[in-house]
C-alpha cells in the first residue's frame, strides 16, 4: 500500500493503533542490544512457549529501551483500561507467573518498575491506557525518570521498532506529509533556524544554516548523510535511538532532503552495531512500501531514497572529511577544510553534502510538528531542545538520560544518577569522549551545554558522560585516553601521529613512577602543541583529557613523580 | 571463501557509496577474516588494486587479515568498561587461555591460541556501556563480567581448565 493522502496515513495510523491497544493484554519485551544481552530473549521466547500452550488470547510483541538499562530486562504490560505497567529485571523464570497474572487482569506487583495511566509522545497523540494498579509507582515519580523529558526518546521502549504502524500511530510520517504536501524548501529551512537546533554530533553548528549552506550550493546533484558512526567509547544513545525508533530518523532525513534538494541520503554506520542496522534496512524497507522513500513520495513528484553505508571501525572517520573518504570506498584520513562538505567540489563524490548527526535528524520531525516555538522554549538560550546522555561508569543509576540543555552536571549526576555506585563517592565524569575532558565534582554546577562545558575545558561531544569515583586514577584515564586516540590517530599530520606518541610515552614514564617534574611540564607543552597544530578534531581535541586532568588532578601527577 | 559465495556478496552493493566496506565487512563477518586469496580476487573482480584493499584492511580495525579461532572473545576497552575493569578482564583470559598481549601483522591486538580454538580481541566501544565491563564471543554479549565469572561463560564453549 502507497501513501498518497492524509486519509492513508490516517489509515495506517489507526491500525497502529490496533497494535498498540488491541482490546486485548499486549505484552512487549524491551529488545534493544542491552535488553537482548541480559537476557531479554529467553523472556521473550518463554512467554511465546507459555501464551501458545495454554492458547491464550494474549499479544507478544517486541519493544525498544526506555533507557534504564540497570533495571533491564524490562517488559511492558498493557491490559485494556489499565495503566501500562513496565515490569523490570525479568526472568526466564518469572514468565509462568507474569502470565498467570495477566489472564486474571492483574501484573506480578512485586516486579513492577511503575505505571503509565497515559503516555504523550508530543506529536499531538496521548495514548490513554488507563486507571488502577494503584499500588505501583507513578512513571513520573519513578526518581530516574522525574527530571528527564523526553522528547527524542518519546517513543522509545513503548512502540515496536520494527512496525512502520506503530511509529504512525504515535504521530510519524506526519511532519514529512506536512513538510511535503504544503511547504516550501526555505519555509522548512526557517523553521528549523528559528528551532535553534545545533548539531548533536558534539560540534553544535546550527543546523538550519547547514541545511541553508547546502540547499544554496549550486549543483545539480546533492547529498544528505546521518552520521551514525558513533564511535566514541561510552556513547550508545544513537545505537538506541536507531534500535528503538528507526523511523524517526528516516523521518527526519525525509524533511531534510526536501529542503536540501536531495535525492539521495545516506545513513553511515559502524559495523559493531548489528542490530541498528538488521532494524534500519527493516525499516528502510517498510518505508519504501508505503511510498515513504523512494518516486513519487505522497504523489508530490518528490523522490529520495537512503542507502546503508557501513564504517568499520575508524574513530576518526566522525569527522566529516574523513568519514566520506570512507563512504566513497578509501581510508579515512581527513583533509584540509575548505572545501568543506557542503561546497561544490567537496562532498560525497565531489557533490554538496550535508552531514547530521543521528539524534540531529531525530530531531527534526517534532520542530515540524510542533513548531520552532514550542522547540525553542525547551533548553536554554542559545542552546534550546534536550540532549540524551549515556550516563556510564562508577554511577548507581546506569542509562540513558534526556534533559533539556542547560541542565547541571548535578541533576545528571545524582538526582538522576543517584551518585556513586556501591555508595563510592562521585570525584568526576567525563565528557564528550576522547576529544572531551574531565570535571571535578565540585563544578557540578556547571550547565551541560556547549558553550558552558567548553569553558571549563571539555565539550558536549555526542552525549557520553562516564562516572569516576573515589578509586578512579586520574592520571591512568588521561593515559587511557592518549593510548586509544594514538591508536585512531590516522597518521597524516606529525603533531597528532608523534605527538600523541610521545605523550603516552611520558604518561607511561609518570605512571611507571620513573616520571618527574619536567615531564609533566613537557605534557603540558606537548599538548598544547597538539592543540595548536593538529590538521582535523580529532588533534586539535585529543589532548583534552590530560589538560583537564591536569588542570583539575595535579595532585595524582605530582603524587607519582620524583619531587 | 569460494567464488560463488564472493559474487552473491558483491551482488548486494550495486552503489558506489559504501560499497568497498561493505564487501569486506561481509568477507570479515563469514570467514572471521580476510583471508588473503579473497582479498586478491576481489581486486580482480571489481578492478581496483590489490594494495587498495589492503590498506583498507589494515587502516580499519574491523577487518583482520589473520584467521582467528573456533570462537572469537572480544573483550570492550570503552570508557567505562575501563574504569570498570575491563583491563583486569582481559589479564584474566590471557591467563586462562595461556597467551600474552601481542599485536598482529596489521598492528591489532589479536591472539590465537596454539589448539586454534581461541582467539582474544579487544574493541574500542560496542555501546553496551550500561553493562560494563562487557565481553563478547562469537556474537553473544555478556554484561557485568567478572573476573570470577568467565570459567563459566568459557566452559559454555568448551574451555577446560
Amino acid at each position: 500500500m502507497k501513501i498518497t493522502s492524509a486519509d492513508d496515513l490516517e489509515a495506517a495510523r489507526q491500525a497502529g493503533l490496533q497494535k498498540l491497544q488491541p482490546g486485548k493484554p499486549r505484552i512487549a519485551v524491551g529488545l534493544a542490544t542491552c535488553g537482548i544481552a541480559v537476557g531479554g530473549n529467553k523472556v521473550y521466547e518463554r512467554l511465546r512457549e507459555i501464551i501458545k500452550r495454554d492458547g491464550l488470547d494474549i499479544v507478544l510483541t517486541k519493544t525498544g529501551c526506555i533507557g534504564y538499562c540497570r533495571e533491564e530486562p524490562l517488559v511492558n504490560i498493557s491490559i485494556p483500561k489499565k495503566p501500562l505497567v513496565i515490569l523490570h529485571k525479568v526472568t526466564e523464570a518469572d514468565a509462568e507467573e507474569i502470565i498467570k497474572q495477566v489472564s486474571r487482569g492483574k501484573v506480578p506487583t512485586d516486579k513492577a518498575l511503575c505505571r503509565v495511566p497515559s503516555w504523550d509522545h508530543i506529536t499531538g497523540c496521548t495514548l490513554e491506557y488507563g486507571k488502577g494498579f494503584t499500588r505501583i509507582p507513578l512513571y513520573a515519580k519513578v526518581p530516574f525518570f522525574q527530571d528527564q523529558q523526553k522528547v527524542i526518546l518519546r517513543d522509545t521502549g513503548l512502540i515496536n521498532p520494527e512496525d512502520i504502524d506503530e511509529y504512525i500511530a504515535v504521530g510519524g510520517y506526519k511532519a514529512a506529509m506536512k513538510v511535503l504536501t504544503g511547504m516550501d524548501s526555505e519555509a522548512v529551512i526557517k523553521e528549523v533556524e528559528k528551532s535553534g537546533l545545533r548539531g548533536r554530533g558534539g560540534a553544535g553548528f546550527p543546523t538550519g544554516l547547514k541545511w541553508r549552506i547546502t540547499r544554496d550550493a549550486k549543483a545539480d546533484k546533492k547529498y544528505i548523510i546521518c552520521n551514525a558512526d558513533e564511535g566514541d567509547p561510552g556513547a550508545y544513545m544513537n545505537r538506541n535511538e536507531m534500535e528503538s525508533d528507526p523511523h524517526m530518523l528516516i523521518e527526519g532525513m525525509i524533511i531534510g532532503a526536501y529542503a536540501m534538494g536531495a535525492a539521495e541520503g545516506l545513513i553511515y554506520i559502524r559495523a559493531e552495531y548489528p542490530l541498528a542496522i538488521k532494524r534500519l534496512k527493516l525499516a528502510l524497507e517498510q518505508a519504501r512500501e508505503y511510498g515513504l522513500l523512494g518516486s513519487n513520495i505522497f504523489g508530490t513528484g518528490f523522490s529520495f531514497d537512503i542507502g546503508i553505508a557501513t564504517g568499520a571501525g575508524a574513530f576518526v572517520c566522525g569527522e566529516s572529511t574523513a568519514l566520506v573518504s570512507s563512504i566513497e570506498g578509501r581510508t579515512g584520513r581527513p583533509h584540509p577544510r575548505p572545501p568543506r562538505l557542503t561546497d561544490v567540489g567537496g562532498g560525497l563524490w565531489g557533490y554538496p553534502t550535508d552531514l547530521n548527526n543521528v539524534e540531529t535528524w531525530c530531531n527534526v520531525p517534532v520542530i515540524i510538528i510542533n513548531g520552532s516555538d514550542w522547540y525553542a522554549k525547551i533548553g536554554s538560550e542559545g542552546n534550546t531542545g534536550t540532549k540524551v546522555f549515556s550516563l556510564v561508569g562508577k554511577v548507581d543509576r546506569v542509562g540513558l538520560v534526556e534533559v533539556p540543555l542547560g541542565t547541571t552536571l548535578k541533576t545528571i549526576v545524582s538526582d538522576i544518577g543517584n551518585g556513586g555506585a556501591n555508595n563510592k563517592k562521585v570525584k568526576a565524569v567525563q565528557t564528550g569522549g576522547p576529544s572531551g575532558g574531565c570535571i571535578p565534582v565540585r563544578m557540578f554546577d556547571t550547565t551541560v551545554d556547549y558553550e558552558s562545558l567548553n569553558r571549563v575545558g571539555s565539550i558536549m561531544g555526542s552525549g557520553g558522560i562516564v562516572v569516576m569515583d573515589e578509586d578512579t586514577d586520574m592520571v591512568d584515564i588521561a593515559r587511557y585516553f592518549i593510548n586509544f586516540a594514538t591508536g585512531e590517530s590516522c597518521g597524516k599530520c606529525v603533531p597528532c601521529r608523534e605527538g600523541l606518541k610521545h605523550a603516552l610515552l611520558l604518561l607511561n614514564r609518570i605512571m611507571a613512577k620513573k616520571g618527574t617534574r619536567k615531564d609533566i611540564e613537557n605534557l603540558a607543552l606537548l599538548s598544547d602543541t597538539i592543540v595548536a597544530t593538529s590538521l582535523c578534531g580529532l588533534g586539535q581535541s585529543a589532548p583534552n583529557p590530560v589538560l583537564t586532568t591536569l588542570a583539575y588532578f595535579r595532585e595524582e601527577y605530582d603524587a607519582l613523580v620524583k619531587p | 571463501m569460494d567464488e560463488t559465495t564472493l559474487d552473491a556478496i558483491i551482488a548486494r552493493y550495486e552503489a558506489p557509496s559504501g560499497r568497498l566496506l561493505g564487501i569486506l565487512g561481509e568477507i570479515q563477518d563469514q570467514e572471521g577474516y580476510i583471508p588473503r586469496e579473497t582479498l586478491a580476487m576481489l581486486a580482480e573482480k571489481l578492478d581496483v588494486r590489490l594494495s587498495q584493499l589492503y590498506s583498507l584492511t589494515t587502516f580499519y580495525s574491523y577487518f583482520s587479515l589473520t584467521p582467528v579461532g573456533d570462537h572469537v572473545i572480544t573483550v570492550c576497552m570503552g570508557t567505562a568498561c575501563h574504569v570498570k575493569g575491563a583491563p583486569g578482564i582481559l589479564q584474566a583470559l590471557e591467563g586462562m587461555l595461556g597467551i600474552k598481549s601481542d599485536t598482529s601483522e596489521d598492528g591489532k591486538f589479536s591472539i590465537t591460541t596454539e589448539d586454534k580454538k581461541f582467539t582474544l580481541e579487544i574493541a574500542r566501544c560496542f555501546g553496551a556501556c550500561s553493562m560494563a565491563p562487557v565481553l563478547r564471543i562469537d556474537g553473544n554479549l555478556y554484561g557485568y563480567a567478572t573476573k570470577e565469572d568467565l570459567p563459566t561463560i568459557l566452559a559454555e564453549y568448551g574451555w577446560e581448565p
